[in-house]
């Protein structure tokens, strides 16, 4: 016992510094994230809503009436009783891997070609940049003018090369279409630029040694390229994996609130359980913590898979 | 030193055919970026209809934005915009600092569980946090004010800063700390007197980024903020094309003046800004 009071004094002698300089965040963190998270979990095992949560309406203060119910939010979800889960699922996961992909893809390509010496190519990379510069809800609303049926830019385009309008936002393929290549608009230049910063970082002399080697361009790409980008390929493609995932925006916007779409992702279906109709607290709570579990179970697996890459390639 | 004659094709040198490629697809691809942008411009000086017809180069006005600035509460949702996004990221930036060094310099029980934090909560999808933040807001009273949406944005900017100044403080010598401590300064007065003066480009980058964030912030603001005189802009914008009426014309004019001012810091700070996102994930 003593032992323990001991070595906890004199850790405490040892970090207050520290423990001192991190206490506001701590603060901070506990009271705006770590409570709201408790409450959220709480709500997610009972049946709120707008009806039953405590309110005061004037002078009148209603007391809460509503219950515990235990893992009753979760089986319902995950049993498929409740019918979205599965097929939002499907689409999140989707929409998420083919923007990161295009993201990642294309941001590759276009830093691969600005790492040449090629002329004008500081104002290449402000125009091509110029994406990121805009905030995302204007782009949002920008697109879904020029995706507009009647009066839009594109169909504009196709009449005047002889082809029928399409209507972009429309049927739910080409809303879900649509709504990836506005986010593909707005994501590629950041890892354009992520990655122009990683292949920069690339020592000459490695790409000098494997062509006197006789390395063809391919060879070179794949075997020095690739491996030195792969400290900022593992950082950016997480960020982009946990921003796609949950880029609210873009589809909130774009799709607009209407009535039922198939093309919400979790996050936007969340929001709209809390928010439209008879508010749905404890369903939105619940889709919350699964949402968060699966981008932590993500996360972890990635990590995982990085470190152990690294580990067989050393 | 030997002239050659025949000179092989070294390297950084290419064939005229790979020039050309290489410029073509660089065109295409700005040609991409850069279209929506200048159509944009392009309707918002086209009047009130001229949304209606997106091929026609006629009717070049300013009336979309005489009418935004005279007629609409644009400058009330603009100035609300600056108020909240300029008060989470002040707070974020002084709240974080701190423990942005304290997680880069020192290591202490709780430094690796604080920096998982700081990781976990940017994944925090904000579908967790808003009801229990509703609820909450709403028993203190404090939807439909700054206050309250300040105190929201600061549980997305505080951990974003301490994670991004981490980087920053990471990439600082730690010798310049060991002399400080050498002439006899605390901790934290090195801290406070020899490192914050050294990073404040990138106290400055992490401030401008979380300042765009909640600039752009749709989902908070929508709910939070009821009453039309404390809209942000992401909200004001929403009710010029609502589900009855649909103003273009004045939505792509008030789109052009909320990127100006962002996109003008934008390239200023932009080079910084990838170093520091990736920097704090490389070294974790």
């Amino acid at each position: 016992m003593s032992t323990v009071v001991t070595r906890v004094r004199r850790s405490f002698g040892t970090h207050w510094y520290a423990w001192a300089m991190v206490l506001p965040v701590v603060i901070v963190l506990a009271v705006l994230v770590g409570y709201p998270l408790g409450r959220g979990i709480y709500l997610s095992f009972t049946d709120a809503n707008e009806a039953n949560v405590g309110r005061t309406i004037g002078v009148n203060h209603i007391e809460a009436t509503y219950q515990f119910v235990g893992l009753d939010n979760y089986w319902k979800v995950l049993s498929g009783q409740e019918g979205h889960f599965y097929s939002r699922l499907t689409w999140t996961v989707l929409w998420t891997a083919s923007c990161v992909v295009l993201h990642y893809t294309i941001g590759l390509g276009l830093a691969l070609l600005l790492n040449r010496q090629v002329r004008f190519r500081a104002l290449y990379r402000v125009l091509l940049i110029l994406p990121w510069a805009v905030p995302a809800f204007v782009a949002t609303f920008s697109w879904r003018l020029m995706f507009n049926e009647k009066y839009g830019v594109l169909n504009a385009f196709l009449s005047g090369l002889g082809l029928d309008p399409v209507d972009w936002l429309g049927d739910s393929t080409l809303q879900k279409a649509s709504a990836v290549a506005v986010n593909v608009w707005l994501g590629v230049p950041f890892m354009m630029v992520a990655i122009l910063g990683g292949l920069q970082s690339i020592p000459g002399e490695l790409h000098e040694a494997a062509e006197m080697d006789g390395a063809s361009p391919w060879q070179r790409f794949r075997h020095v390229t690739l491996p030195g980008l792969r400290p900022v390929s593992g950082t950016v493609i997480l960020l982009g994996t946990i921003w796609t995932f949950n880029m609210f925006q873009v589809i909130y916007l774009l799709i607009g609130q209407g009535a039922s779409s198939e093309s919400e992702i979790l996050v936007t279906y969340s929001y709209r359980l809390a928010f439209q109709g008879v508010r749905d607290y404890a369903g939105s709570a619940t889709y919350g913590i699964l949402i968060l579990s699966l981008l932590l179970v993500f996360a972890v697996f990635y990590r995982r898979m990085l470190t152990r890459q690294e580990a067989t390639t050393r | 030193m030997s002239s050659t004659t025949v000179r092989p094709r070294g390297r950084g040198q290419r064939s005229r055919a790979a020039s050309v490629a290489l410029h073509t697809a660089l065109i295409c691809a700005s040609a991409i970026s850069l279209f929506p942008v200048l159509f944009i411009v392009f309707v918002s000086l086209r009047g009130r209809d001229g949304w209606q017809e997106p091929t026609r180069f006629v009717g070049f006005d300013f009336s979309n934005y005489t009418h935004i600035l005279g007629e609409t509460k644009f400058l009330t949702w603009f100035g609300n915009s600056v108020i909240v996004a300029l008060g989470a990221t002040v707070l974020g930036v002084l709240i974080a600092a701190t423990a942005g060094y304290a997680v880069s310099r020192m290591r202490f029980p709780g430094h690796r569980p604080l920096m998982w934090t700081f990781l976990v909560v940017q994944m925090f999808p904000m579908a967790v946090l808003i009801v229990p933040l509703y609820n909450i807001l709403g028993q203190l009273e404090l939807l439909d004010s700054y206050a309250g949406l300040v105190l929201t944005y600061c549980s997305v900017s505080v951990p974003f800063c301490a994670w991004m100044l981490k980087g920053y403080f990471d990439s600082i010598p730690a010798e310049i700390d060991e002399a400080g401590r050498v002439d006899g300064l605390s901790p934290f007065g090195t801290f406070w007197r020899l490192i914050v003066p050294l990073a404040r480009p990138g106290l400055a980058v992490t401030g401008f980024y979380s300042f765009i964030t909640a600039w752009g912030e749709v989902a908070f603001a929508s709910q939070f903020m009821s009453s039309e005189d404390h809209y942000t802009l992401a909200v004001g914008l929403q009710t010029f094309v609502g589900q009855q009426k649909a103003e273009w014309g004045l939505m792509t004019a008030a789109a052009v003046l909320i990127t100006v001012p962002a996109g003008l810091v934008f390239f200023l700070a932009q080079r910084h800004l990838v170093a520091g996102l990736t920097a704090g994930g490389t070294k974790g």
